[in-house]
This record gives structure tokens, sequence and C-alpha cells, in this order.
């Protein structure tokens, strides 16, 4: 059982695996450094998932339907023992199936994703199923704040209050940012919380960052009967690294290796690392 | 029996099926009494109710699903490929009122582009019945089997009584000596009813009823070309993608060169309006497809 330090601890160690998996072809690091503490979280104190129950029809289900923060999974996926700590050598590899966004060759992962605003509907069809059958399990879904652009999320939210699946629960990676910039000087979502109540789910809003307060907003479910349970995390992109924290420029990174040796001393508290690695990459 | 009720029957008998639609109730209207609970309506959001199907299908279910040819394939397209083409999910959709079928609604819904976006996911099975027969005929296997598979629903009634149906293969009415029809769908009674009238004027005309256009039943086509000195795919459907195209480029793939009349709607949405007008008009009614055959066969 995982007390709220040792919580610390193994998110250290995710944000590490997350930093080494930013070189040789790189990864989207500061998408994965927001969502890290709370897939820790949910896989260690909140969803019945482990090496033992992966196909326990009864097990609780996770989906990433941000799939780019797929370097926070592997490393949880490493750090509960269910995906060997060697395949993340493979990263890029064509020769294993360690890339940006996630895949069903990985023990432990549930569904492919990468296309944002599809896996809503998928756990929801999966909630749908538990409730059907009268099971009690919960169904996860993680998605990212510049995911709420695509329409099919909302659509979710609709059929899932329709259908009254409070065993789903949509967990916003609420970052402020979507791939090139904040989310408020693109497409602004405040207030986010209201949209998610008019459409007719129960919401909780918490800083993401904060295990305590992630645990309370979890303590007691569902959060309202008959209803979508709607979890807004605010957080920090690039958690953990002051150098690229709240950066628009640094969402996916290539960093040199000894810019990665750099940004690992910085997570134990050392001064910013200089980065020279070229910013905006990818989209 | 309709297909409402074949499908009520086959879904009481086996709970793995669930039966899905985006607000499309025509096929399905007592279902919600019947099936209960594993009748789900996700209202007109066709990208949600693809998705959940998979969602469904992971869990062991096998959903069956229906909307509006075009918003299924179109809307919820990248849904289809990505969510249940990827792993290859055993969903089943039910497409309402493919090609003419759409009649009177206009462009936005005519679906004349959707065996060729259809085919074009690795892992489909693609099918078009000719009439209601064929269709309870055809679904029964095609829903028990594990494959993604895309159905071009036909409820219509003719007087045709089709063959059994076996799995991935076509139906042969005739071979004929001078030319062998191809079609699917709705215009099977068509180019049935003008075969007639060209077998009368003396031309050795003969009929295939697709019914699979993927897989592609390799061993009629090769049969068929081999005695045929001209083939006829006839659809309703674009030029692009359909069984025009997926006869040419088995043609290419065997080597085979017979002569080829295609008859299908070219670039054009069709003008919309009734049925019989709408078959007239475009040149697909019996007498129409007739005249067009015997004048470019001359």
């Amino acid at each position: 059982m995982y007390t709220l330090n040792a919580l610390e601890e193994s998110a250290f160690r995710i944000r590490e695996r997350i930093i080494k998996m930013s070189t040789d072809g790189g990864c989207f690091l500061g998408a994965s450094l927001s969502a890290a503490d709370v897939i820790l979280f949910l896989y260690t104190r909140f969803l019945n998932l482990s090496k033992q129950n992966l196909n326990d029809p009864e097990r609780d289900y996770f989906f990433l339907s941000k799939g780019h923060d797929v370097p926070a999974l592997y490393g949880t996926l490493v750090e509960l023992g269910i995906l060997e700590e060697s395949r993340l050598k493979n990263h890029l590899s064509v020769k294993d199936h360690i890339y940006w966004h996630p895949n069903t060759h990985i023990p432990g992962i549930e569904f492919h994703s990468g296309s944002l605003g599809h896996l809503p509907s998928v756990a929801l069809g999966v909630a749908l199923d538990i409730k059907l059958k009268g099971g009690k399990a919960k169904v996860v879904c993680i998605l990212g704040d510049g995911e709420l652009n695509e329409g099919s999320c909302w659509e979710a939210v609709l059929v899932a209050n329709a259908y009254k699946l409070d065993n789903l629960y949509f967990i916003i990676d609420r970052n402020h940012f979507q791939a090139n910039m904040p989310t408020e000087d693109l497409i602004p979502l405040e207030p986010l919380s209201d949209k998610f109540t008019a459409f007719g789910a129960s919401v909780k809003r918490i800083d993401g960052h904060d295990f305590k307060a992630v645990e309370n907003a979890l303590s007691s479910t569902p959060f309202h009967p008959g209803k979508l349970n709607v979890l807004i995390a605010d957080t920090v992109r690039g958690k953990g690294l002051p150098s690229i924290e709240k950066r628009a420029d640094r969402w996916f990174c290539n960093f040199t290796h000894k810019e990665v040796e750099d940004l690992l001393l910085e997570l134990r508290g050392n001064a910013p690392t200089h980065l020279s690695s070229e910013t905006l990459l990818v989209r | 029996m309709s297909y409402e009720e074949l499908l009520t029957q086959i879904a009481l008998e086996d709970d793995r099926f669930v039966v899905m639609t985006a607000e499309n109730r025509a096929l399905v209207r007592k279902m919600p009494e019947t099936l209960k609970n594993r009748f789900i309506d996700t209202g007109i959001t066709e990208q949600t109710m693809v998705g959940a199907a998979a969602g469904l299908a992971l869990r062991g279910r096998i959903p069956v699903i229906h909307a509006l040819s075009t918003f299924l394939t179109m809307r919820a397209f990248e849904f289809i490929r990505t969510d249940i083409g990827i792993p290859g999910l055993p969903v089943k959709l039910s497409s309402y009122i493919p090609g003419f079928l759409s009649d009177g609604n206009g462009p936005t819904h005519q679906a004349i582009e959707d065996i060729s976006l259809m085919r074009g996911i690795p892992n489909m099975t693609v099918y078009a019945p000719a009439d209601e027969d064929d269709l309870l005929k055809m679904v029964p296997s095609i829903w028990k089997n594990p494959e993604p598979a895309y159905i071009r629903i036909n409820t219509r009634k003719t007087d045709y009584k089709h063959t059994p149906y076996n799995p991935g293969k076509s139906e042969i009415i005739s071979v004929g000596k001078k030319a062998t029809i191809l079609v699917y769908g709705l215009l099977f009674e068509e180019a049935f009813r003008a075969r007639e009238i060209l077998l009368k004027k003396g031309l050795d005309i003969g009929l295939v009823n697709m019914r699979c256009l993927k897989p592609l039943d390799q061993e009629t086509l090769v049969q068929v070309i081999k005695d045929s000195e001209w083939i006829i795919p006839i659809e309703d459907h674009f030029h692009t993608g359909g069984l025009y195209s997926i006869l040419a480029e088995f043609l290419l793939n065997k080597n085979l060169y017979p002569r080829v009349l295609p008859i299908n709607l070219g670039e054009k949405w069709f003008t919309p309006g009734l049925l019989p007008q709408v078959l007239e008009n475009e040149g697909f009614s019996a007498a129409r497809l007739a005249e067009r055959i015997e004048a470019h066969l001359a």
C-alpha cells in the first residue's frame, strides 16, 4: 500500500524515466510531466489494477486519451512492475512497441490512443458494459485540456450523463497549455468546471500535483449518483523542471544526452538547465 | 421475417449482441422493449456511438450499430478506422439508405463513396445484399464472424429467391457469353430485369449478385471472366473505389483483359427524387440499363 510519502518517491522515479526518454528522438516531455502525479495516484491508490489482475474482467479500467503523455504511463507501469524497466531502452526502436503513443502491445495498456477525443467514447462503452453486467468496476479516462477542443469529448459527456454512467471518470490534465500556446490564448476554456456542470456532470477541481487533494477528491465516489464524474486537475506543464515549466515551447522535446543529464540533476534540485536544443518541434 | 425480427431473435439467443443506433430508429423500432438495456441509442452522435461500440466490443460484446450511411461512414470514419479497424473489433455496421436508397434526401445524404471508404480500412469486410431476402440470408453468418463488417442495408422486397449465402461467395445467376453483369445492392433487381430484356433480344447476358465486396470472391470472378467477352460492373457509387475499381485491381492482379463497361455515377451526385424517377433519370432503371448495354455492346 503506497503512503503519500512513498508516492513522492515513486513520482520522482517516474519523472526520471520520462526525462530519459526526451532524447534520441525525444518525447512529449512537458505534457507527460504534468500528468505524472495523477496517473501514479490512480494506479496506486484509486484503481483496482495491478500486475496480478490485468486480465480480470472485474478489474478497473484506465484509458489515456491524452495519448502523447504515454511516457508518464510507461514510467508508472514500470514502477508497478507491469512493464520491464529494460524495455524503456527500446524507446522509438522498431524492434519494440515503445513509441510516442500508447498501444496494446504494452502490458497494462487497454487501448491504443493518440488521436484526441477518441477514448472518452471508448471508455464510455466499457463503463456502460460494466453497468449492464451489474459490475462495480470504475473506468477512468485522462483527457488533456487542449483535447477538449475536440467536440467528440463533449458528445461523450452528454451521452455519459444520458446513461447515468457514475462509474466513469473523466480526469482532465489541466496544464493550461495546448500544443503551441496557452489554451486561454487560443481557444479559451474557462470557466471549465461550469461547462462540465452544464453538460450534466458532477465536477471537482483540485491541484493535480497535491496527492492529498487528489485523494480527498476521490475519497467519496461517485461524486454524485447518476452523474459522470469529472475531476479537473490543475497541473503545470513540465512539472519538476523549472527550466521547462509553463513553457509554450517545451511540449515535445528532443534533447542532447548532456541536456538530459543536466535535467536529471535539475530534478534533484540543481540549478535550471541551459537548454540549447531546438524548441517547438512536431506541431 | 424482417431485419428487425431477425436481429432481435439473434440478440435474444446470444447476449453478446448489443444493438446501437445514432437515433436512426427506422430499422429498430421495437428494440427498446425487446432488448431493453442491450438497446443503446447514443443520440445523433455517430462518432461517440462508434467509440462506445469499440468499448463494448473490448468487453466481449458484438455491437450491431445503425446510422445513416453518409454519417456513419464519413462523420465517424476516423473512429471506424482507428477504434474498430486497427484492433479488428467485432463491430457490425448497418448502413441505412446507401446509394440510391437515399432518394429524396439530396447530396448530403448520398452515400456513394462508402464502398471505397470502408474497403480502404484494413480488417474491414464489406457486404451489400440485393434485397430483404438476401439480407436475411447473409447477416447471421456475417454477425457471428469475428471480423468488423460494413453492410449496405437493403430491406426492399423483390420476387427473387436468392440461394443460401456461402460466406465470402457471390451468387451467380448465370454466366453470359457476350457479357456478364456484376452488381450489388438494390440495382440487382433492375439488372435482373435488364438482363431479361436483353435475353429476349438474343444477347447472352449473365448476372452475378456480388454480395461480398471485401473479401472478394476471386474464384467466381475468374470463372465469369473466362467465359464472358464483356464484364459490366453496375453500382450506385462513384466511379472511384467501388466495384469498378475493385474489378480493375483484380484484372490487373490476375493479368486478365476482358472488355469492361462500367456503369456508375462517375463523379456526380445524383438529382434527388423518388426512387423510380431517380433510377430512370440517372439511367439505372431496367429499361435504361438494357438500352445502355445494348448500345455499347453493338
